[in-house]
C-alpha cells in the first residue's frame, strides 16, 4: 500500500511537469514537458559519451567513498580507543568538520586542476567526517559488561577490538557509510559541475550551456536515480550485516 | 588453598571523597569448594568479585590463585555475570559465544566443537547451537553463559548474583543445575548472592560479610546432606535454622552500620558507581 501511494505521488509529479508548460505558468524553454525530457533521456542513453560520464562519476564516488570509509574507520577506532587522543583531537574535529567541502574547490583546482583527483579530494573530505563521527560514537557504545566478559576470558586488546568493539561499532559504521554515500554523490556531481572534472556533472553543465534543456533535465533525473539506487544498496548491505541488531531484527517475543 | 584472599582492601577515589568499599577481607577456597558469599546490599560484593577476577586492582592486599598473585584476569578462572543479556554477544550465535574463549585459548577445532557440544548438553541446551542469545528466554540465556564458563574448563568459577534477574521457578532450576555441575565436574565455585535462602541451599560454606566498610563477619559451615533438592532441603528444620542464623547476622550487620552512621555522621558507606546489581531487600 505505501509503495502504491509513493508511486502514484511520483506519477503525479511527472504529470504536473507534463501539464505545467502548457498552462503558461512556466515557459517550456525552461521546463520542458515530461515527454520531451523522457525523449532526451532515451537519446542520452543511446550515446557512448553518456555512459563514460556516468562511469567517471561512479568511479569518483566509489573510490572517494572507499578512501573516506577506510580512513574514517581506522582513525575512529584509534582515536576512540585512546582517551588522550580523543581529548586532543575533539576540538580540531569540531572545527574541521563543519567546513563545507565546496569551500575547498579553489584548493582542489590549485592542486589537481580539472582531473578526477579534484573530485576525489572533495568527496573524501566531505564523507570522511560522516564516517569518523559515527565510529567515534560506536566505539563509546561498548557495553562495560561485554568488555569485562571478554577480559575475564583472557581476550587481549586485539581480540577485544575484533570480537567486541568492532561488532558494537558496526551499526554506527553502517549509518556513517550510508550518510557518507549520499554526501559523496552530492560532492562528486558538484565538483564535476563547478570544476569541470569529467562526469555527469560536467555533462549537465555542457547541456545547459548549449541550451539542450531537456537533456539537462534528463541528466538531473539520472543523478536522482543514482541517489535512490545508492541508498537502496546501502540499506540492503546494512540489513545483511546487522541481522542480529535490534534495529533490524525488531522485537523478538520469547 | 586454591584461591586465597588476603587483607583485601578497595578504596574508590570519588570526586568529593574516597569511598571505602572493602576494608579488610581474608578468606580462602580449597579445590572443590562451593562457597556462597552473602552480605547486606551495598557491601561491595561485586567489587570483591571483580578484584578476585583480576578486573579491578585492589588498593591493598592481594588475591592468589594457586599461590600466584592475580594482577589481571588469570587463565583458569571464569566469571558468570548477573547481566546475562549484556555478557553474551548478540552478534554471535549460542555456539559462537561458547566457542570464542576456547578459540582465544588456542584449542584445536575438533576439541573446541566437542567442548562446546558437551557444555551445551550439560546445561540442557543441546538443540540451541544455532540460535542467537536474544531468541532465548532469560533463564536459557544464563544457561548459555554458564555453558560458556563450563566449556572454558576453569579451576575456579566466580558467579556474581547470576540468578538475580530471573523468575523464581527458573531460579530454582538453575540452582539445581549449579549443584549438579559442581558434583559432576568438581569445579571450585564462589557464588555471590544477596539471597540468604539461595546461599544456604547451594553452599557447603557461607561467608557472611558485614556492611560497608566490609569485613568477613562469619564463615558458616552448612551441614546439610550432600544430596539437596528444592522440596525436602528447603523444608528441613536444619535449613530453616541456618537461614534464620544468616538472616540474623545480616540484620545485625545492618543495625551496627546504622549505629556507626548515627554516631559518626555520614561516613564510610558508599556504593561503587559501576555496580548497580545489588538488591534492595535482604
Amino acid at each position: 500500500m505505501p509503495a502504491i501511494l509513493g508511486l502514484s505521488g511520483l506519477a503525479g509529479l511527472l504529470l504536473l511537469v507534463e501539464v505545467l508548460p502548457y498552462t503558461g505558468v512556466v515557459s517550456a524553454d525552461f521546463l520542458p514537458p515530461t515527454h520531451r525530457i523522457a525523449a532526451a533521456l532515451v537519446d542520452e542513453v543511446a550515446e557512448g559519451a553518456f555512459w563514460s560520464a556516468l562511469w567517471d562519476t561512479l568511479v569518483a564516488w566509489a573510490v572517494g567513498l572507499a578512501i573516506a570509509v577506510a580512513a574514517g574507520i581506522a582513525a575512529g577506532i584509534v582515536i576512540g580507543a585512546v582517551p588522550l587522543l580523543r581529548a586532543l583531537t575533539a576540538s580540531t574535529i569540531e572545527f574541521l568538520r563543519p567546513i563545507p567541502s565546496v569551500a575547498m574547490i579553489p584548493l582542489a583546482v590549485l592542486l589537481y586542476g580539472t582531473e578526477i583527483q579534484s573530485t576525489l579530494m572533495l568527496v573524501v573530505y566531505a564523507s570522511f567526517w560522516q564516517v569518523l563521527i559515527q565510529v567515534l560514537y560506536g566505539v563509546q557504545d561498548v557495553d562495560p559488561v561485554a568488555e569485562e566478559t571478554a577480559r575475564s576470558y583472557g581476550l587481549g586488546a586485539w581480540a577485544r577490538v575484533r570480537y567486541v568493539l568492532w561488532p558494537t561499532a558496526l551499526p554506527y559504521v553502517m549509518t556513517g557509510v550510508r550518510l557518507a554515500a549520499a554526501v559523496a554523490l552530492v560532492l562528486a556531481i558538484t565538483a564535476e559541475l563547478v570544476i569541470g572534472a569529467p562526469g555527469l556533472g560536467s555533462r549537465i553543465a555542457v547541456a545547459q550551456s548549449s541550451n539542450a534543456v531537456p537533456n539537462m533535465y534528463a541528466l538531473i533525473a539520472v543523478t536522482g536515480l543514482l541517489g535512490v539506487g545508492i541508498n537502496l544498496a546501502a540499506r540492503g548491505v546494512e540489513r545483511l550485516l546487522l541481522s542480529w541488531h535490534q534495529s533490524v531484527r525488531g522485537e523478538v517475543l520469547v | 588453598m586454591l584461591l586465597d584472599v588476603r587483607g583485601l582492601k578497595k578504596v574508590y577515589e570519588g570526586r568529593q571523597r574516597p569511598v571505602e568499599a572493602i576494608r579488610d577481607l581474608t578468606f580462602g577456597l580449597d579445590a572443590g569448594d562451593l562457597v556462597c558469599l552473602v552480605g547486606p546490599s551495598g557491601c561491595g560484593k561485586t567489587t570483591l568479585l571483580k578484584c578476585m577476577a583480576g578486573l579491578l586492582a585492589p588498593t591493598e592486599g592481594e588475591v592468589r590463585l594457586r599461590d600466584k598473585r592475580i594482577t589481571g584476569p588469570p587463565p583458569g578462572m571464569a566469571v558468570v555475570f548477573q547481566e546475562y543479556g549484556r555478557s553474551l554477544f548478540p552478534w554471535m550465535s549460542v555456539r559462537d559465544n561458547v566457542e570464542l574463549p576456547l578459540r582465544n585459548k588456542g584449542i584445536a577445532r575438533r576439541q573446541r566443537q566437542d567442548l562446546v557440544a558437551q557444555a551445551l548438553a550439560v546445561v540442557g541446551l543441546a538443540d540451541a547451537h544455532h540460535a542467537y542469545p536474544w531468541q532465548l528466554s532469560g533463564g536459557m540465556q544464563q544457561r548459555v553463559a554458564i555453558a560458556r564458563a563450563v566449556a572454558y574448563q576453569p579451576d575456579v568459577l566466580l558467579m556474581d548474583e547470576p540468578f538475580a534477574a530471573v523468575d523464581a521457578q527458573t531460579r530454582a532450576d538453575l540452582e539445581d543445575l549449579i549443584r549438579d555441575l559442581w558434583r559432576k565436574l568438581g569445579v571450585t565455585i564462589l557464588f555471590v548472592t544477596h539471597d540468604i535462602d539461595e546461599a544456604v541451599y547451594l553452599g557447603q560454606r557461607v561467608i557472611i560479610l558485614s556492611s560497608s566498610p566490609t569485613v568477613v563477619r562469619e564463615v558458616l559451615g552448612v551441614d546439610l546432606p550432600e544430596r539437596r533438592d528444592q522440596l525436602t532441603t528447603r523444608s528441613d528444620s536444619r535449613f530453616t535454622e541456618l537461614r534464620a542464623h544468616v538472616y540474623a547476622q545480616i540484620q545485625a550487620a545492618k543495625r551496627e552500620s546504622m549505629e556507626i552512621l548515627a554516631t559518626f555522621g555520614r561516613a564510610g558507606s558508599g556504593k561503587s558507581s559501576r555496580s548497580q546489581s545489588e538488591a534492595k531487600s535482604v
